[in-house]
């Protein structure tokens, strides 16, 4: 993207667009990533309640793959997933491995 | 000159002040009670409160709360005013800020009083000197007619399109907002034609056009909105000259950037703020009489500083004596002498230029303190030699 100059801001950095905030993609601050493991999900949802942004992705009130354009790999939906008979649905992986 | 509408009053400059406010009848204002500036507020809100003001006045527990509360109100969409005094101000400190990189019109009456501590109530310039590198425009006025006048004209100029910057308007703690002096007043429909309609941009309460206030910017943007807001700061002067232009059409009353007073032909010159200049007029006129060529120049548009002008009005004159209500600590001279001295800085051949610290707390500014800085200023243009670069005068050693 290509930055502005200082003649094309908007006086007082007041934001005029709304739900601009949904190009602004965060997903790039992740340094661990989480991981969904489908065979140990029960569908439960809370990595969805839990999730600070909106990374995890739910169509007909199932879960899919997460939205990794906004997930900044904060690990709370990997630490709150109850899995499967102890197996979790959720695992953090390092960044670029 | 202009068609005068208005009637003699004698009053304070606080009351003065206060009558501009029940004027232009501001949508909202949030304030907090501190001396000198308390009585302002104080009448205001009884305008308020017997029907003579539509204000929506919002009482809250401090100045940090204050400033808020007028930023809120102007993101909103309102014409807002508040007023305040040094400790008042710096705990107004961060929100001064946010005001000014919000490009919000707000307008402050700022009762110049001394910095605590020791603690202190009487008028100096720390509060305003220390608020100067903050964004806003600051207005200075020598007595209660100028506190009045910019305070009427401040509203104008913060909310014009080209502009959308906060103000304040400083004058003298006590000795301008305590003392009663002969004024004139504008009639109330003269006033309110002249500041207008309140003109919004980007208001929070318009929901059909939602926008977000106070975003995080860092290191991809900050500087572009820096640079942009010392842009603005740029236009400021000429939109002051066109403000003063049309005031005068309803006063009669001439303002520019700022005063001369006998300097065009002057060799020597004393630069002071605010209301000491009144007092040093009278040394001027007094050694005028005796033959020595002495002018004075009182700054009224302090922020932006109008440097070029300023220089200009200077760069003729032999010695200059910048008398300063307030010290830089640690900055080697008082603020305003650094300004004067930045505004000659681009000449080759300059003014010899001497520093004096004068009425801080307070301390009465005599006609005497201004007889020995033109006498000493004839001898430095005589001799070409400075004894003493800066010094407090009228302090026991």
């Amino acid at each position: 993207m290509k930055l502005k100059g200082w003649k094309e801001l908007k006086p007082g950095a007041v934001v005029t667009e709304p739900g601009s905030a949904l190009k602004f993609k965060t997903g790039s601050w992740r340094a661990f990533k989480p991981k969904w493991i489908e065979e140990n999900c029960i569908q439960c949802m809370f990595c969805w309640a839990y999730c600070p942004d909106m990374a995890i992705t739910v169509k007909d009130g199932k879960r899919g793959d997460f939205d990794y354009d906004y997930c900044k790999g904060c690990g709370i939906c990997a630490l709150e997933c109850p899995g499967k008979k102890g197996n979790k649905a959720i695992v953090m992986e390092e960044e670029g491995r | 000159m202009g068609q005068k509408s208005g009637k003699i009053v004698a009053v304070t400059g606080n009351e003065a002040v206060a009558e501009a406010l029940r004027q232009v009848n501001p949508d909202v204002s949030a304030a907090y009670p501190i001396t000198p500036a308390t009585e302002i507020m104080q009448r205001f809100t009884a305008f308020v409160s017997n029907g003579k003001a539509k204000t929506e006045m919002i009482l809250v527990e401090s100045e940090h709360s204050a400033m808020s509360a007028c930023i809120g109100a102007s993101a909103a969409g309102g014409r807002v005013a508040t007023s305040t005094s040094a400790q008042g101000l710096a705990l107004m400190w961060e929100e001064l800020f946010i005001a000014s990189g919000t490009r919000l019109p707000i307008i402050l009456a700022l009762v110049n009083r001394a910095m605590s501590a020791p603690l202190n109530i009487h008028g100096d310039h720390s509060d305003g000197m220390g608020a100067r590198d903050c964004g806003w425009i600051q207005l200075w006025s020598e007595n209660a007619q100028e506190a009045y006048d910019n305070m009427i004209q401040s509203f104008r100029i913060a909310e014009h399109m080209d502009l959308r910057l906060p103000a304040m308007v400083c004058m003298d703690g006590f000795i301008i907002s305590h003392s009663i002096e002969r004024m004139e007043y504008l009639d109330d429909e003269a006033v309110k034609s002249f500041v207008g309609e309140f003109k919004t941009v980007n208001p929070l309460l318009d929901i059909e056009h939602p926008v977000s206030y106070g975003p995080l910017i860092l290191t991809d943007y900050y500087m572009e909105y820096r640079r942009a807001h010392a842009e603005v700061m740029s236009k400021v002067k000429n939109v002051v000259l066109d403000v003063a232009k049309d005031f005068e059409k309803i006063s009669g009353r001439q303002y520019g950037l700022f005063e001369t007073y006998r300097l065009d032909d002057a060799e020597i010159g004393i630069v002071i703020l605010n209301s000491a200049a009144g007092t040093t007029k009278d040394a001027v006129d007094a050694f005028r009489e005796k033959g020595i060529k002495v002018g004075l120049l009182k700054p009224r548009l302090f922020r932006p500083f109008p440097y070029e002008e300023v220089g200009e009005a200077l760069k003729h004159l032999k010695a200059i004596c910048v008398l300063d209500r307030a010290d830089a600590f640690g900055g080697s001279y008082g603020p305003l002498f650094m300004d004067i001295a930045a505004t000659l800085f681009p000449y080759k051949e300059k003014p010899l230029m001497m520093n004096k610290i004068y009425g801080l707390g307070g301390r009465d500014y005599l006609p005497e303190h201004a007889e020995n800085a033109i006498a000493e200023l004839a001898e430095v243009a005589k001799t070409g030699q400075i004894k003493t670069f800066k010094e407090y005068i009228g302090v026991r050693e």
